[in-house]
């Protein structure tokens, strides 16, 4: 379909992708360590990126204020990684290097990434380890005291660092602890528990922010010289996700609410290996980690009847002969087999499952089996690897992983899309930076395994402190205050809408209504997608939003701290937002990664599934025409966006049916 | 099955505070504990009441936010968990059960279950880190670990920040946070041109905060849902011990 906007342009450097951002750095602006400390930047967000970013930035001597709605920055939802994180540092010696990094990370998003900003990913990705374990990130080790890796879906090296299943977590500790020792030198001022509620633009340049300090309900004005937001993934306009309770969509919606662009809002991740839903209580979901499809293998029964007979509690899986199980990834994929990309994965899960295959109470759950895993290496080995993992499910679950295999299912988990960037990593807003999962620049429509934790931490350490001087060069520090009327406005704006939510005082609780968006969104727009759903959901939202609106119960006042308000004004975004994904979705008529659309598959009838090449039922992309980001520009409240386009040219890499077989 | 909370309710820092009764009734036994309060909480918010404010993030006891205090034992009797990871199968029907925030004087109540621990941070910037400038770094692998002390940091470093080990100990000790983060850094050869500034710091900070002294009661040890080792403390005071001596000699 053709864009009613105007094209995008993505400052990506000339020359042989190899060279670009060396080159890009060469020309690019530099500021002088005197004028540096005149400069003010605001970061919104302490995660991987945000964090990563602050403390770097202060390094080289710019004033920055950082801030988060956690207690502490070291609480950002990036602790929650487990499996790990990806560099080319071929550590093991088995064929990986840039480049591979690069075409792994680009074919695992199906062809619909930037290929300058994904080659300079995996150019950085080494540097990124050597930072980390400068600073005292426990990485697992080997006894010959040199550093471990482990394979991740998508990739046949072994290039992944971890440590234990806690990777996430030891990353922002280390990245914590240098922003706290810029915190502690002065040159970061950090605002915990307090909320960025709404972007300000002077002379349309993203200058400031307003925020809402979360225990005393103050709102404020913060003003800088740049705004950079590394506010993380959308996942939870879904309501279960395996998300922290707090992701949401606030900074990224109300910034596309001023101009931002959205980009490619549709491409999100569902995570094949998760604790299935068990009832309507349940108020997130849990992820277990996909380094278990290293040693872990994937199945459900061939027959029907089975199944039913496990799902009524006739059988368990010990019954269930060999020959009667299908190891449906091993099947489909023999040369990825269990590590086969995680949209890949997902679907097939969901076929079995859809084909009356499920084994768990729902009929929404699949086995991940360790028997054959434990026998050959024995029972310490797999507690060693992934002894942490298999408690915490034991605990979830109620049932032991070393006797009984997990049951799992797919459960969303990333967000690929979000603000567009160019190769700076800035906005169509000048002055507005977009780092980590809230950008959209690196995954394409599929993330592969450990490589958000590789992107952020790129953002923040190694891209953004290069590129941040080509905007700011141009800029006089210090020029805008905070008395400016465009501060007021934003103010007013954020006033009245907190006054809005607290005045509506009707029957339902934030949460119902973003039960009842979830449900929707993950029924119309979540594994699998076509156009009566799409169009359905987009009839349903404005009723949604309308009820939400003249029917939300927000007790308390807005002078103290109030959950149920941060929640509510969460929520109100992910309605708006949930529109715009569906927009997207229902206008990328192709399959493409974590995009799903019906219509858009392979069939016997194609040459690919005859010559064997690829399965019939597996996504087909579009090249002819929808080999592009799509960026959505707000028309304000209750109109359809405007679609900008950025076409996607691949210079390095052949555009190739994606096949894992 | 159906159970009554006795919950501390404190309106804002200033407020005195009191405990309240609720009756939780049909709760599914596979809800998680925080589950369990948000069912409460709709229900109190339809009925026309303030629902009851407590931390959480995660979920899935990583993040450190949540913070309870279940029947007198910070993240509950059930040893190396978080209050997120309490699940309602552990309860009986018709139980009763406290619900306190994690107390102690350097972590004011905030809002009813909810305090504020940005003490811990003050304490990692006195000195909880290495001071590596980004883009310094040599290459990884230069630098081997031997995997037992690369082991022994990790598990130090699995501190997530909760604030349990100050809120069971009596005298509101902070040494097995202060403790763990130093033996992580310590550990490691990286961390050793540091080491003494790096105790010396924080051991002070932690003072200044009002965090009470240790008597080695291992209260902390017993709840810390990551299983951090009390050794960690006897580390602490001989590396603090070495760097107080070669200060004075300095
Ligand atoms: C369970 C789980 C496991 C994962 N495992 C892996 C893995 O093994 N490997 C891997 O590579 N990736 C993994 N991922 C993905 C990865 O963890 C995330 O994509 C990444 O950490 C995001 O980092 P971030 O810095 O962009 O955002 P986040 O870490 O989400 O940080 C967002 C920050 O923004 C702040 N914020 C948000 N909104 C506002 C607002 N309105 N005002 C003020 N502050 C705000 C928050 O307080 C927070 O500080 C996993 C994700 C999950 C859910
Ligand atoms: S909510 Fe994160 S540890 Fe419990």
């Amino acid at each position: 379909m053709a864009s009613n906007g105007s094209p995008l342009h993505s400052a990506v450097p000339s020359g042989p992708l190899a060279d670009k951002w060396t080159k890009h750095k060469n020309e690019s602006k530099l500021i002088n360590p005197a004028n540096k400390r005149k400069y003010s930047v605001i970061v919104v967000g302490s995660g991987l990126a945000g964090g990563s970013a602050a403390a770097t930035l202060s390094e080289l001597g710019y004033q920055v204020k950082c801030f988060c709605y956690q207690d502490s920055p070291r609480r950002a939802h990036s602790i929650a990684a487990q499996g790990g994180i990806n560099a080319a540092k071929n550590y093991q010696n088995d064929g990986d290097s840039v480049y591979r990094l690069f075409y792994d990370t680009i074919k695992g998003g199906d062809f619909r990434a930037r290929e300058a900003n994904v080659y300079r990913l995996a150019e950085v990705s080494a540097n990124i380890i050597d930072q980390c374990v400068a600073q005292g990130v426990p990485f697992a080790r080997e006894y010959g005291g040199l550093l471990d890796n482990r394979s991740f879906g998508g990739a046949q090296v072994s290039r992944t660092f971890y440590a234990a299943g806690q990777t996430g977590q030891q990353l922002l500790i280390g990245c914590y602890q240098a922003l706290s020792k810029e915190i502690a030198r002065g040159g970061v001022k950090m605002y915990s528990r307090t909320e960025m509620l709404d972007l300000v633009l002077v002379d349309g340049h993203a200058k400031g922010i307003i925020v809402r300090d979360l225990v005393t309900g103050e709102i404020s004005r913060h003003a800088a010289d740049c705004v950079i937001l590394a506010t993380g993934g959308y996942g939870n306009v879904f309501y279960l996700s395996t998300n922290a309770m707090g992701c949401n969509v606030m900074a990224a919606f109300r910034a596309h609410k001023r101009g931002a662009y959205f980009a490619n809002p549709c491409y999100t991740q569902i995570h094949p290996t998760c604790i299935p839903v068990s009832g309507d209580y349940q108020s997130k979901l849990t992820l277990m980690s996909e380094s278990l499809r290293n040693d872990g293998r994937v199945w459900a029964p061939k027959k029907k009847e089975d199944a039913e007979a496990i799902r009524t509690g006739r059988k368990i899986a010990a019954d269930i002969a060999e020959d009667d199980r299908d190891y449906f990834l091993e099947r489909k994929y023999p040369s990825f087999g269990n590590l086969a990309p995680r949209d890949v994965s997902s679907r097939s899960a969901k076929e079995a499952c859809d084909e009356g295959r499920g084994v768990a109470p729902t009929g929404l759950g699949v086995y991940l089996d360790f028997r054959d895993a434990i026998q050959r290496l024995g029972r310490n080995t797999i507690e060693a690897r992934y002894g942490n993992l298999f408690q915490m499910y034991e605990k979830i679950a109620g049932t032991d992983p070393y006797t009984s295999p997990m049951m799992i299912y797919p459960a969303v988990h990333y967000t690929m899309g979000g603000l567009w960037v160019d190769y700076n990593l800035m906005s169509n807003i000048p002055g507005l930076h977009v780092l980590g999962e809230a950008n959209f620049s690196d995954h394409g429509a599929n993330r592969l395994g450990a490589s958000a934790l590789m992107q952020g931490l790129a953002d923040g350490y190694f891209v953004i402190p290069a590129t941040l001087p080509n905007y700011l060069a141009g800029q006089k520090p210090g020029t805008v205050k905070t008395d400016d009327p465009a501060f007021a406005e934003a103010e007013e704006a954020a006033r009245a809408r907190i006054h809005q939510l607290l005045s509506v005082n009707g029957k339902r609780t934030v949460d119902s209504f973003h039960r009842e968006l979830g449900m929707l969104v993950w029924d119309k727009c979540g594994m699998a997608r076509n156009e009566p759903g799409l169009k359905e959901a987009l009839a349903r939202i404005p009723a949604i939003r309308e009820e939400f609106w003249s029917n939300v119960r927000v007790p308390g006042e807005g002078a103290n701290l109030n959950a149920e308000l941060e929640k509510a004004g969460r929520v109100a975004d992910f309605i708006d937002f949930a529109e715009l994904m569906c927009h997207d979705a229902l206008n990328r008529e192709e399959s493409c990664g974590g995009h799903f659309r019906e219509e858009y598959q392979f069939t016997e009838a194609d040459d690919d599934v005859k010559s064997g090449y690829t399965n019939p039922g597996e996504a087909k992309r579009r090249d002819d025409a929808f080999c592009h980001v799509s960026a959505w520009e707000s028309a304000g409240p209750g109109n359809t966006p405007i679609l900008h386009i950025e076409p996607l040219a691949f210079e390095a890499v052949k555009l190739s049916v994606r096949s894992y077989k | 099955m159906n159970l009554t909370l006795k919950v501390w309710r404190q309106k804002n820092a200033t407020d005195h505070g009191r405990i309240e009764t609720y009756e939780a009734r049909s709760i599914p036994a596979e809800a998680s504990f925080l589950e369990m309060l948000d069912i409460v909480n709709e229900r109190l918010i339809e009925g026309g009441g303030e629902p009851i404010h407590f931390d959480h993030d995660c979920r899935e006891g990583i993040c450190g936010m949540c913070s309870l205090t279940i029947n007198g034992v910070p993240h509950s009797k059930e040893r190396g968990i978080t209050t997120c990871q309490v699940h309602m199968r552990k309860f009986r029907d018709g139980d009763t059960i406290w619900i306190e925030p994690f107390r102690a004087r350097a972590f004011p109540v905030v809002r009813d279950l909810v305090v504020d621990r940005t003490a811990f941070d003050r304490i990692v910037a006195a000195g909880g880190f290495i001071s590596v400038r980004t883009g310094s770094a040599q290459d990884a692998n230069a630098l081997p670990v031997p995997k037992d002390d690369a082991d022994a940091s990790f598990a130090a470093a699995a501190c997530i920040g909760c604030g349990a080990c100050v809120a069971a100990c009596k005298n509101a000790s902070a040494m097995l946070f202060v403790g763990a983060k130093a033996a992580h850094l310590n550990l490691l050869p990286q961390g050793k041109p540091e080491q003494d500034k790096r105790v010396l710091a924080m051991v002070r900070q932690m003072d200044a905060e009002g965090f009470g002294g240790c008597t080695n009661q291992y209260e902390c040890e017993a709840v810390c849902p990551k299983e951090i080792s009390a050794d960690v403390i006897a580390k602490l005071n001989r590396d603090y011990t070495a760097a107080a001596v070669k200060e004075a000699v300095c």
